[in-house]
């Protein structure tokens, strides 16, 4: 898969229309097909999922395993199978729109109650409003889906290991055993 | 003859699967001159070809094939698919095991005996015990290179020792060291010493874990009386109208059937398949399949009582790093009833990758409570359980309505916790806990089992053909030249981790099935 590299910035007008936003909901300007991050430089073509629908499932995807120290472009990069599976499957494609509708319609009676105003998921600002919607859908196949493809798509990915202080592969380094393996003096 | 052997040559002994009992059992009979056929449902990936990444290897290495799942275990609900972590390959588990090497306890060949009646368990005590099995043990851990035995010196202590070990001590448990393990703390046998890279589980490159890929099986075929045929998976053992087994049914690596003949017949494809085939090898003669005059064959799946206990300490750990088990626990192996239970456990260092822990270390689970732990990843210590649990004849393996890629009925894995398990798996969450907490963790993780890698007694040993499918020889009670030679033997589970056992038996079996073909008792 491609998350591609950009380089533009910011206007004054994308950063007015995202007060009240989750970060990456601001952060984020979606085109015909596709979804841009100019201020994290990445964007992707989209082939089946719309790029609203996908922009929700990548904050739903931080929201269900938040690491804040994970950038989006890692959560994207784990929901992009989505979007592959769903061009060659109008059941999926189905199940992942209708399920994010449904998140939309669900924030938007909580932005309502709360005094938020009407809109979607991502016009949720605080992440316990959108894990309590989360908590009432977890049962149903949409977020079984996403939070299953997600174990894999996102923890597997190599580039983030470091972030957690993982190594990886070590037998092409000869393994630990000169390289720290009892290293700790602190018990 | 020498190998490899005619399809029509009915001379042979036909082993089903190359892991411990299976490929031990090539080996000790290609060295005494018997013509051996090994079928191996996996392919040959020799050691240069593990891969150190988890889930690469074990799209490598496990059986994947069709695999259903019932009971009320957590494993159905979460791996409904996967209830067992085991391999299909040259080698079968032996390449993914840890090496961890322990004896039975001689209260545990007695389980009935010393437990007494426990309410819904089908205890028995095994028709053979402690003394009788005490020179296969010994060979068995000259053989495999285990650690504290022959006097070679226990492996070093990694950092998730050094934890665990310094937790434990301030508890006051004293039967406290880095184990008995069948990895080489020096170099023997040809191989080299433990590097801790720290991938035990993905295959060991450095071959210096034990694993029948590399030492029993090219050792027996460097005799020209063994031959391991990988890529042929057995459908089906055929017999002849006097009810002697004649040869097996498998399909190669391009879906391809043939016939091998076989004088002698040997399942071990662990305590799911091997039931499972024999299940699956039903005829008019046998309507309930080969062996099974009780009714015996995949009843009483046991899968140990297992947990982890992972902790997080405001300190760098970097548990992955090293051997991933060697580090032990036995004072709670014993058997003590005052702790509400029957049979005992053991605690073992344990650590996984980041993508492991992600998928194990709360199955379903999500949020930051779930991710916090992660975060904290290289300051987490980690440890396995495993202990006794009890026989049930409701937890079986059974033929399912799904079908595997020939269309033969896949295996449907149902197991329940029993009382004491439950009762035995909280004590030692308890417990686990405890020794992490000594040591200053500031959080603390009770995991629920995985996918089972300790898979037994689903064609278990009794000395009443009525109670069980083999006798004190794996030999089929009802079946002269049909013979189980893998774990699913156990007539109980003991609380040591099993392989070492299933090594001495098939050493043992060894002698026996030589001694009966000399006899032409078979």
């Amino acid at each position: 898969m491609k998350i591609d590299t950009l380089n533009q910035g910011v206007n004054r007008r994308d950063f007015l229309a995202a007060s009240g936003k989750t970060a990456l909901g601001a952060a984020m300007v979606v085109g015909a097909g596709t979804l841009v991050v100019p201020s994290q430089g990445w964007g992707m073509e989209l082939k089946s999922l719309k790029p609203e629908t996908m922009a929700t499932m990548i904050q739903m995807a931080r929201d269900i395993y938040p690491h804040d120290r994970v950038a989006d472009k890692y959560y994207a990069k784990a929901m992009r199978a989505h979007d592959d599976t769903g061009a060659g499957d109008a059941d999926t494609l189905a199940m992942l729109e209708d399920g994010v509708a449904e998140l939309n319609a669900r924030a938007g009676k909580v932005g309502m109650e709360k005094g938020y105003g009407s809109g979607g998921y991502l016009d949720l600002g605080w992440e316990a409003d959108r894990v309590a919607i989360l908590r009432d859908i977890e049962d149903s196949g949409f977020f079984q889906a996403m939070r299953g493809s997600l174990v894999v798509g996102l923890y597997n990915q190599k580039a983030i290991w470091p972030l957690f202080g993982y190594e990886g592969a070590s037998a092409h380094l000869g393994g630990y055993v000169e390289r720290g393996f009892d290293d700790i003096d602190w018990v | 003859m020498a190998a490899p052997y005619d399809l029509n040559d009915d001379s042979v002994v036909v082993i089903i699967g190359s892991g411990a009992g299976g490929g031990t059992l090539g080996n000790e009979l290609a060295q005494k001159g018997i013509d051996t056929v090994i079928l191996e449902a996996g392919g040959r990936h020799e050691a240069e070809e593990f891969i150190n990444d988890e889930w690469a290897s074990f799209g490598q290495l496990a059986w994947l094939d069709k695999r259903t799942t019932s009971g009320d275990w957590r494993v159905a609900k979460d791996f409904s698919g996967l209830p067992a972590w085991i391999v299909k390959a040259v080698g079968g588990s032996t390449t993914h095991w840890a090496g961890a090497s322990l004896r039975f306890q001689e209260h545990e060949w007695k389980a009935k005996t010393n437990y007494g009646d426990v309410e819904g368990a089908s205890l028995l005590d095994w028709p053979i015990d402690g003394e009788e099995m005490a020179p296969y043990y010994a060979k068995a851990e000259d053989k495999m290179g285990v650690t504290n035995t022959n006097g070679i010196p226990p492996l070093p202590g990694n950092n998730n020792y050094k934890v665990f070990e310094a937790g434990a001590k301030k508890l006051g448990y004293e039967r406290v060291h880095t184990g008995n393990m069948a990895i080489n703390s020096q170099d023997r046998d040809g191989r080299t010493s433990c590097q801790q890279s720290g991938f035990c589980f993905q295959g060991c490159k450095f071959s210096a874990k034990w694993s029948t890929l590399y030492t029993e099986i090219p050792k027996g075929e460097a005799t020209g009386k063994l031959e391991v045929r990988a890529n042929a998976h057995v459908l089906q053992i055929q017999h002849d109208d006097s009810g002697k087994v004649t040869g097996v049914l498998y399909a190669d690596k391009d879906g391809n059937q043939h016939v091998q003949k076989a004088r002698v017949v040997a399942v071990a494809g662990n305590s799911i398949e091997s039931p499972r085939l024999l299940l699956n090898s039903e005829t008019s003669m046998f309507k309930d399949g080969l062996a099974n005059s009780s009714g015996m064959v995949g009843k009483n799946y046991m899968r140990h009582m297992t947990a982890s206990v992972y902790a997080v300490f405001d300190k760098p750990v970097n548990f992955y790093r090293g051997t991933t088990m060697a580090g032990i626990v036995q004072d709670e192996s014993r058997h003590d009833p005052s702790r509400g239970f029957v049979g005992g456990y053991e605690m073992e260092t344990l650590a996984l990758g980041l993508p492991f822990m992600a998928a194990f270390l709360n199955p379903g689970g999500w949020g930051r409570e779930f991710t916090s732990a992660l975060d904290m990843y290289d300051h987490m210590a980690g440890m396995w359980i495993v202990g006794e649990d009890m026989p049930q004849e409701s937890n079986a393996i059974t033929l399912s309505d799904a079908k595997d890629q020939y269309g033969l009925p896949a295996p449907n894995v149902h197991f329940s916790d029993h009382a004491n398990d439950v009762a035995m798996r909280n004590h030692a969450w308890r417990q686990g806990t405890a020794i992490y907490d000594a040591v200053g963790a500031t959080a603390t993780y009770p995991t629920p089992p995985y996918p089972s890698t300790h898979n037994l007694g689903t064609n278990r040993m009794s000395a009443d053909a009525k109670d069980g499918v083999v006798n004190k020889w794996g030999q089929t009670h009802d079946i002269a030249n049909l013979f189980v030679s893998d774990g699913s033997q156990f007539t109980t589970g003991a609380a040591e981790n099993p392989t070492l056992t299933i090594v001495s038996l098939a050493i043992r079996q060894a002698d026996y099935i030589a001694e009966q073909m000399s006899q032409k008792n078979i």
